[in-house]
């Protein structure tokens, strides 16, 4: 068989072909929603990790809303007070694990392996597969609203609130289950995705030349890689519990109920940095941009990033001021945290440090990313009054805390996604968003966002403590509840904006000229591919040789430091080929399969065992089909698993001809990618 | 204008500084991904196994029914640890067998590997129907709680690896494991010698100290 042969482009032009077989046959479409269901392109499931988590921000959204609205006047009445807790919960659990975590995911996909010059992820179904999970495993989640109500316990659902006897619905059974299943999710996106950073750098592209996203890509995911199995073991205690009468929270039988405490925090905090780091990097990426300037002390931005994600591990207890840990723990625990700002404030100085005395355009991306700034140091600044661990004592479980965490999330994480989402929107989809929109998208969730939650650090200090379904007149929290609420209407429309932005934007570009490869004049390699990305990413793959390569193939330095144009980006950045001769691992249903499985498992534990054994079925069918199923189309004339030297028709000793598939394997383009997964 | 000084090297410049990264077969860090797979995610279990030991630990003082003390048979479990401990010799012979290139020699030793797993299982098995008869049941103690999840759960990971074992076996007998798949044995390979390590630790921190 010859290259010409090759029909099976995962993503890119041409004509479906389907191949009779029965139902799962050798999916090969590049069209529809075949294509989508089936794809292992990493920029497509990049796109529908960010398409899911924009949905469930609307779910998490509506959540807020009703809190909100609840907590207008005194004594409302909107939602009861077991509803209420139900409310919270799942609003933080949506915008924790169904939100911010994707979002992460989602550029991670898409970005990461352009950025370091790869084909894709070093595993591509089973990147697939993380993403379903994360899908059905959501979706299960969220359908305990019509099966006897969400979890009610708080997202860290604290024992012994969270057993049946303080909560006797199913609720937070489908909490442990539901993430539990993303929780496998994140644990198998990890591993792909240092795999495929460790292992798949285009050449020159040592680890000090990657991109600081990349970077933080890498330290957000081996977080992930060793927090994930703890709050794992907790939930799997819990379910235990709450399923099979087991004593791991019984106080009844001399159980400890710290031991939650602990197991969950020891990945609750590490969890907190995972969902900042890629903002983190994210903007560390669109201010040198934006400020024309390179990143300052890019080394101390990289490891000031490994250092948070180490000491993350080593702080968890300041979650546990008040539990009765004894003074020397408290001690402790307030000295690591107090440190780990260091760090993270060395990032806000290299972010101040490259804006200083920059060329500054004021983009939408560049204002979401000086909204991050500002809005972060705000949160980092109430975060280490925390630290202190008599402040906490009183601050703790009041509005003041609130304000602190979403601060940090909301000000810092997801303002620095919005960003992200302006500045490589015309790369992922070929056309801009409109920038007067984003600008208006930009001031207005500035001023909804301060009304909603500056409020609630006076609120806090005045003691209005978290998680009331309501309070009394004449504690003066009237106002200032008014104001949040407010606000948070405000930020609801901003939310809406961009939303309509996205639709009135691809409606418009139709008449505008094509975006080119690189809209922004921006530094790193990724903005080299024509947009939207070809898929097969790069052709040729690029070589590399220093930071910001692609910065220095358009501008070059004089002697006294001034930097001169010595190339027109024209000429730089690739053209569109026809991808004719690389090769890339053909679509696969099996990977949604298992993913389908799970969450049928997870009923059949909650309802009857029947549906259990059915779900189980299915996920281990999945599986074989998937092991037996090459990675890639054998009619491509490509498998996983050359002989390293048969790349030549000559070469190592040829599988058993009786096996079809291994005996197509002689033909190799020179242009793979590792397609085992 | 000044003439620029850093102007782009050449393909040809970087590549002599940087080692070339063919993305098929020579990774940037020279372990193939299965592989690095494999010890990332072993990482990952050495957490999930901390947290149950931990677990363990926190509740081996059981203040109700019967403790470790009044159940465990040392020599039995001993003897079943020897024979998970010896699984491990034979899948290094395994492996060592398909690096020499002797598929028959390998299905040999996997399937020896795979039956002396079976019997730790099987040990293991009988040992909780005996432990319950004595009147510890999952839900008597907090410590038979700990117990039996923790020991529960390596159980099933050998069960996982004994899976994989078979598997090798049926694709070899197949066809499918040509010499140069030879390192998906040596990945299962690492695998189980996890596992077999983790029963260590559990057997002394469970069964030895007091
Ligand atoms: C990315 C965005 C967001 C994240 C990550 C986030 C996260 C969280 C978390 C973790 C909780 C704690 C839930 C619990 O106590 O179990 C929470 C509570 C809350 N959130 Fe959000 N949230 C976000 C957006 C919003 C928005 C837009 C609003 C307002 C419009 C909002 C208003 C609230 C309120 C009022 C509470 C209740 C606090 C309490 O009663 O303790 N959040 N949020
Ligand atoms: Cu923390």
């Amino acid at each position: 068989m010859s290259d010409s042969t090759q029909l099976a482009l995962p993503s890119g032009g041409g004509e479906p072909t389907y191949r009779p077989g029965g139902v799962f046959a050798r999916p090969n479409t590049t069209k529809g929603w075949r294509s989508w269901v089936t794809t292992v392109d990493h920029k497509k499931i990049g796109v529908m990790y960010g398409a899911t988590a924009l949905f469930f921000l609307l779910v998490g959204g509506i959540e807020a809303l009703l809190i909100r609205v609840q907590l207008w006047a005194p004594r409302g009445t909107l939602l009861s007070a077991d509803l209420y807790n139900q409310v919270f919960t799942m609003h933080g659990t949506t915008m924790i694990f169904l939100v911010v975590m994707p979002i992460g995911a989602a550029f991670a996909n898409y970005l990461m392996p352009l950025q370091i010059g790869a084909r894709d992820v070093a595993f591509p179904r089973i990147n697939a597969f993380s993403y379903w999970i994360f899908l059905t495993g959501g979706i299960f989640l969220n359908t305990s609203w019509f099966l006897g109500g969400g979890a009610d316990g708080g997202w860290f659902n604290y024992a012994p609130n969270n057993g049946v006897i303080f909560s006797p619905s199913n609720g937070i059974d489908f909490w442990n289950l539901g993430l539990i299943m993303t929780g496998i999710g994140s644990l198998t996106g990890a591993v792909n995705l240092i795999t495929t950073v460790l292992n798949l750098r285009a050449p020159g592209m040592s680890l000090m030349r990657m991109p600081v996203f990349t970077w933080m890509t890498l330290v957000t995911q081996f977080l992930l890689l060793f927090a994930i199995p703890v709050l794992t073991v907790a939930q799997v205690l819990l379910m235990m519990d709450r399923l099979f009468d087991a004593n791991f929270f019984n106080v009844a039988k001399g159980a400890n109920p710290l031991l939650w405490q602990h197991l969950f925090w020891i990945f609750g905090h590490p969890e907190v940095y995972l969902m900042i780091l890629p903002a983190f990097g994210l903007v560390s990426e669109m201010l040198p941009t934006f400020s024309r300037k390179p990143i300052f002390g890019y080394p101390f931005i990289v490891f000031s990033g490994v250092a948070i994600g180490f000491m993350g591990f080593g702080v968890w207890a300041h979650h546990m001021f008040v539990s009765g840990i004894g003074p020397i723990s408290v001690t402790t625990f307030a000295l690591t945290t107090m440190f780990i700002a260091v760090p993270t404030g060395v990032k806000i100085l290299n972010w101040t440090a490259t804006m200083w005395g920059g060329k500054l355009q004021f983009t939408s991306p560049m204002l979401f990313s000086i909204g991050l700034v500002t809005m972060f140091t705000i949160g980092g600044l109430s975060g280490v009054t925390h630290a202190v661990a008599p402040a906490d004592t009183q601050q703790t479980d009041t509005y003041y805390i609130v304000a602190h965490f979403h601060y940090v999330l909301f000000g810092g994480a997801f303002f620095g996604f919005v960003g992200a989402f302006y500045y490589y929107w015309p790369k992922v989809f070929g056309y801009l968003l409109n920038e007067k929109i984003g600008k208006g998208n930009f001031w207005l969730m500035l001023l909804g966002f301060n009304l909603t939650f500056a409020p609630m650090h006076v609120l806090g200090l005045q003691g209005m403590s978290r998680r009331i379904y309501t309070y009394d007149q004449g504690y003066g929290f009237e106002l200032w509840n008014k104001v949040a609420t407010i606000g948070s209407f405000v930020l609801a429309t901003s939310v809406a904006i961009f939303l309509f932005n996205i639709f009135y934007s691809k409606a418009k570009a139709k008449s505008l000229p094509a975006v080119g490869a690189d809209p922004w004049d921006s530094r790193t390699i990724e903005w080299m591919t024509p947009s939207p990305v070809p898929f097969y990413n790069f052709d040729p793959i690029p070589t590399v040789s220093r930071v910001d390569d692609f910065w220095y193939r358009k501008y070059g330095e004089t002697k006294d430091g001034q930097l001169v144009r010595i190339a027109a980006t024209d000429d730089v950045v690739q053209k569109r080929t026809d991808g004719k001769g690389i090769h890339l691992p053909s679509p696969s249903y099996w990977p949604l399969v298992v993913a389908i499985g799970l969450p049928i498992v997870g009923y059949g534990l909650l309802y009857t065992l029947w549906l259990a054994l059915i779900g189980g079925l299915i996920t281990v069918g999945g599986l074989f089909g998937w092991a037996l199923e090459p990675p890639d189309d054998p009619d491509a004339g490509h498998d996983d698993d050359h002989a390293p030297d048969d790349h030549s028709a000559s070469g190592g000793e040829v599988a058993p001809a009786d096996v079809s598939e291994e005996a197509d394997d002689e033909v190799a383009a020179d242009k793979e990618v590792e397609t085992v997964g | 204008m000044a003439e620029p000084l850093t102007a782009h090297p050449t393909v040809a410049e970087a590549d002599a500084h940087a080692p070339v990264a063919h993305i098929e077969h020579d990774t940037n860090t020279g372990i193939s991904n299965t592989k690095l797979a494999m010890w990332l995610f072993l990482a990952s279990e050495c957490l999930l196994f901390g947290g149950l030991i931990s677990t363990y630990l926190l509740y081996k003082n059981p203040l109700e029914g019967p403790s470790g003390a009044d159940l465990f048979d040392i020599p039995f479990t001993s003897a079943s640890s020897f024979v998970l401990l010896m699984s491990s010799l034979t899948m290094v012979l395994a492996v060592s067998a398909i690096e020499r290139g002797d598929h028959h020699r390998m299905r040999i030793w996997l399937g020896s590997t795979a039956l002396l797993g079976s019997t730790f299982v099987a040990g293991q098995i009988y040992e909780f129907t005996a432990f319950y008869r004595e009147g510890l049941g999952f839900t008597t103690s907090r410590f038979s709680s700990a117990f039996y999840t923790l020991t529960g759960f390596h159980g099933v990971h050998v069960t996982v690896g004994i899976i994989m074992l078979v598997v090798l076996v049926m694709l070899s007998i197949r066809g499918r494991l040509p010499e140069h798949r030879s390192e998906t044995v040596e990945v299962v390979g690492l695998y189980w010698h996890f596992v077999d390590i983790v029963w260590i630790l559990i057997f002394a921190i469970v069964y030895l100290i007091p």
